[in-house]
C-alpha cells in the first residue's frame, strides 16, 4: 500500500536509544525510531506495553534516563514540555472546564505574541476546521464526547506544531463514531500535512491510520514498518499474532533446500516455507505464520497435507473454515465467497499454501 | 425509615442540639433569669448592643479570625501544593506529619507552647499572638481540604498548559488556582470560624487590651449566667452555621469534581 520510504539524512524527529524506568519497572527500554516530516506513526501496542510513556517523553512529561530525542536536529531532551515544538491530544481530552470551547482553542495563541483579533480569527478557523462553529461560548460539560473530542483536537493544532500526539485519540468514542473519526482524522492529517504520532492499542484503528506503525512490548520497539510489512512480513509471533488472524504451527525447521528454502517439520507433514530468520538453524524448534486466506483447499485425495474440514463459517465477504489435520492440529482457511471450494463439515481436503506464505519465526 | 431508626434519629439529635435549642430559646427570654421562662422579648439582644465591652470583644474576634484565616490560607495552600506536586521529596512523610498535628494536638498544649515560645522570644502578647497561633492550626486544616481537593484535580490538566506553551506560573494562575479556589475559599471560611471559636488557645496567648468574644463571655459566665450571654452566643452561633453552610457548599459544588 504504502512504498518504503528512503531514510533521509535528517528525520523531523530522530528517538535515539532512549530509555526510562519507574522503579524497578522498564517502561521504555533502548527504543530508537525516527520520524519522517508529515508521516503518520501509530505506536501499537498492549497496555503497559511504554507506548504512552513513549509519548510522553515526546511531549516533555517525563524525561529518559538515557538517550536523546531529536526535533529538526535539535535536541529537545532537556526541554520542558512548554518549549517544545510538539502538542499533545490528551486521551481524557484534558479540557479546562473553567473555560469557554473559545478560551480552550485560544488558550496556547496567547503569549505568541498575536493580537486580540488574530486569536480571534485563528480561534474561528480552527473551531471552522474541526466543524464546531457556534460552539466558541459552550463549556466543556456542555458538549457531547464526540465534540469534546474536537475540541480537543482544535486546541492542540493552535499552535501549528511539528508533531502532534495524539494518546487514544479516539479511545472515549463509541464505536461508530470512531470509524466515522478515524477518517476525518486521516483527513485532517493529509490536508494539514502535520506529522502525527497515535497511541493506541488498537491494531485495527493503527493499520486504518497510519503509514508506518512502531509495535512495542514490554518496553521495546518490536517491529515497525508499513501495515503491509507487519502483516505480510512480521519478525516475530507477536506482531503476526497483533495483526489479524493468524495460524501458529510449532515445528522444527529441516534441512535447507537447494532453492534457498526451508522445510518445516511438523505433526501433520513436511511444510515449505519462506527463507527462515537468519538466526535459526537446522532442528531449532519454531512456529509457522501463516495467514489463513493464504491457505487453498483442494478437494479429493492426492498428494499433499491431508485434512477433514470441522467447521465451516460463511462471514459474508468470505468463508472461514477450521480443518483438523490428521495429529490433531487445527488449521483456519478463509476463502472469497467468489472461489469458494465448496467443501462443508466432514469433507476430506488438501492443503495447499505457498511457501512465501509460511513465515518462519523464533518459537 | 422504621420507627425505630425514626427514634434513634430524633434522641441523636437531641442528644446534640437539645442544650444549643434551649439557649437560643432562652436568649429571647423575658425574665432576667435564666432558668425562669418570662414570655418572648428581644430585650436582652438590645441589651447586647449596648455593651460595649463585649462589642469590643466580637471586634477584636472577628479581626483575629480574618487575618488569622489568611494567614492559614496562603501558607495551607502552599503545604498542599508542596506536599501533593512536588513528588516524593526527602521528608515529605514527616513533613505531612508536622502539617497535620496541630488539628490533633491538644489545645492547652498547643496553647502552653506557643505562650512559652513569646515570652521566650520577648514577643509582646496581643492581637498579633492570637493571630499567629490561629494561624498554626488554621493551617493544617486548609493544607487538607486543599490537599484533598489537589489529589482529585486531574493532573493532565496542568500538563495540557503546560504542553499549550505556558510556563508554570500560568499554569498556576490560569488552570490550577482557579480549579483549586473552591477548596482555598472553603479553608478560609474553615479557619476563620475555628479561630472564631477559639477559647483555649487565645487564653493562653492574648495579652492586655485583646479579649476575644468566646473569652469575654467565658469571663462573664463565671460571675453568673444571664440571658445576655444567651444572646450573644445565639448570634454567635448563627455566625459559625452560616460560615460552615458556605464552606460546605463550596466543596460540595458540582464542578467540584472537575
Amino acid at each position: 500500500m504504502h512504498a518504503p520510504v528512503p531514510p533521509r539524512p535528517e528525520p523531523l524527529v530522530r528517538i535515539d536509544r532512549v530509555s526510562k524506568t519507574f522503579g524497578a519497572h522498564r517502561a521504555v527500554d533502548g527504543v530508537s525510531l525516527d520520524l519522517e516530516a508529515g508521516s503518520f506513526l501509530c505506536l501499537l501496542g498492549p497496555s503497559g506495553c511504554g507506548k504512552s510513556t513513549l509519548l510522553r517523553l515526546l511531549a516533555g512529561f517525563e524525561s529518559p534516563e538515557a538517550g536523546r530525542i531529536l526535533i529538526d536536529g535539535a535536541d529537545v531532551t532537556g526541554l520542558p514540555p512548554h518549549r517544545r515544538p510538539v502538542n499533545m491530544m490528551f486521551q481524557s481530552y484534558a479540557l479546562f472546564p473553567h473555560m469557554s470551547v473559545g478560551r480552550n482553542v485560544a488558550y496556547g495563541l496567547q503569549g505568541l505574541g498575536l493580537g486580540r483579533t488574530a486569536i480571534a480569527e485563528r480561534v474561528a478557523d480552527l473551531l471552522r476546521l474541526v466543524r464546531l462553529e457556534g460552539l466558541s461560548e459552550r463549556r466543556p460539560d456542555r458538549l457531547s464526547g464526540g465534540q469534546r473530542q474536537r475540541v480537543a483536537l482544535a486546541r492542540a493544532l493552535a499552535r501549528e506544531p511539528r508533531v502532534l500526539l495524539l494518546d487514544e485519540p479516539l479511545g472515549a468514542l463509541d464505536r461508530g463514531l470512531r470509524e466515522e473519526t478515524q477518517g476525518e482524522l486521516r483527513a485532517l492529517q493529509r490536508r494539514l500535512a502535520t506529522t502525527f504520532v497515535v497511541v493506541t492499542h488498537d491494531p485495527a484503528e493503527a493499520m486504518t491510520l497510519a503509514d508506518r506503525i512502531a509495535v512495542m512490548d514490554r518496553g521495546r520497539l518490536v517491529q515497525a514498518g508499513s501495515a503491509a510489512d507487519l502483516y505480510e512480513r512480521p519478525e516475530s509471533r507477536f506482531v503476526a499474532g497483533l495483526l489479524g488472524d493468524v495460524n501458529l504451527i510449532e515445528g522444527r525447521l529441516g534441512g535447507g533446500r537447494p532453492d534457498g528454502r526451508a522445510t518445516l517439520e511438523t505433526g501433520f507433514g513436511a511444510l515449505v516455507a519462506g527463507a527462515p530468520e537468519a538466526a535459526l538453524g537446522p532442528g531449532e524448534p519454531v512456529v509457522a505464520a501463516i495467514r489463513p486466506e493464504r491457505v487453498a483447499l483442494l478437494a479429493g485425495p492426492g498428494e499433499g497435507l491431508q485434512g477433514t474440514v470441522t467447521d465451516a463459517v460463511f462471514l459474508g465477504d468470505r468463508i472461514r473454515r477450521q480443518v483438523r489435520m490428521r495429529d490433531g492440529t487445527l488449521i483456519r482457511a478463509a476463502s472469497p465467497v467468489s472461489a469458494d471450494p465448496g467443501a462443508g463439515p466432514g469433507t476430506e481436503v488438501r492443503l495447499a499454501i505457498p511457501p512465501e506464505a509460511v513465515r518462519v519465526l523464533a518459537p | 425509615m422504621t420507627a425505630f431508626t425514626r427514634t434513634a434519629l430524633v434522641l441523636g439529635l437531641a442528644f446534640l442540639y437539645a442544650p444549643i435549642l434551649v439557649l437560643v430559646v432562652f436568649s429571647f427570654n423575658a425574665s432576667s433569669l435564666v432558668t425562669v421562662w418570662g414570655g418572648f422579648s428581644t430585650r436582652w439582644y438590645g441589651v447586647l448592643l449596648d455593651d460595649a465591652p463585649l462589642i469590643a470583644a466580637a471586634w477584636v474576634s472577628l479581626r483575629v479570625a480574618l487575618m488569622a484565616a489568611l494567614v492559614a490560607t496562603i501558607l495551607g495552600t502552599l503545604a498542599a501544593l508542596a506536599l501533593e506536586r512536588h513528588g516524593r521529596f526527602r521528608g515529605r512523610g514527616p513533613f505531612t506529619a508536622l502539617v497535620y498535628a496541630p488539628m490533633v494536638m491538644p489545645e492547652v498544649i498547643t496553647g502552653l507552647s506557643l505562650l512559652l515560645l513569646f515570652v521566650g522570644i520577648g514577643l509582646d502578647r496581643g492581637l498579633a499572638t492570637i493571630v499567629i497561633a490561629h494561624a498554626t492550626f488554621g493551617t493544617g486544616f486548609v493544607a487538607v481540604v486543599v490537599g484533598a481537593r489537589l489529589k482529585g484535580l486531574d493532573r493532565s490538566l496542568e500538563e495540557a498548559a503546560a504542553d499549550l506553551g505556558a510556563g508554570p506560573a500560568r499554569v498556576f494562575r490560569t488552570v490550577t488556582l482557579p480549579l483549586l479556589a473552591p477548596a482555598v475559599a472553603a479553608g478560609f471560611l474553615l479557619a476563620f470560624t475555628l479561630s472564631l471559636d477559639d477559647l483555649v488557645i487565645a487564653s493562653f496567648v492574648s495579652g492586655p487590651g485583646a479579649t476575644t468574644l468566646p473569652m469575654r463571655l467565658y469571663s462573664q459566665v463565671r460571675l453568673g449566667v444571664n440571658p445576655e450571654i444567651n444572646a450573644a452566643s445565639t448570634l454567635l452561633i448563627a455566625l459559625v452555621s452560616l460560615v460552615v453552610l458556605a464552606a460546605s457548599r463550596l466543596l460540595g459544588r458540582p464542578d467540584a469534581a472537575a
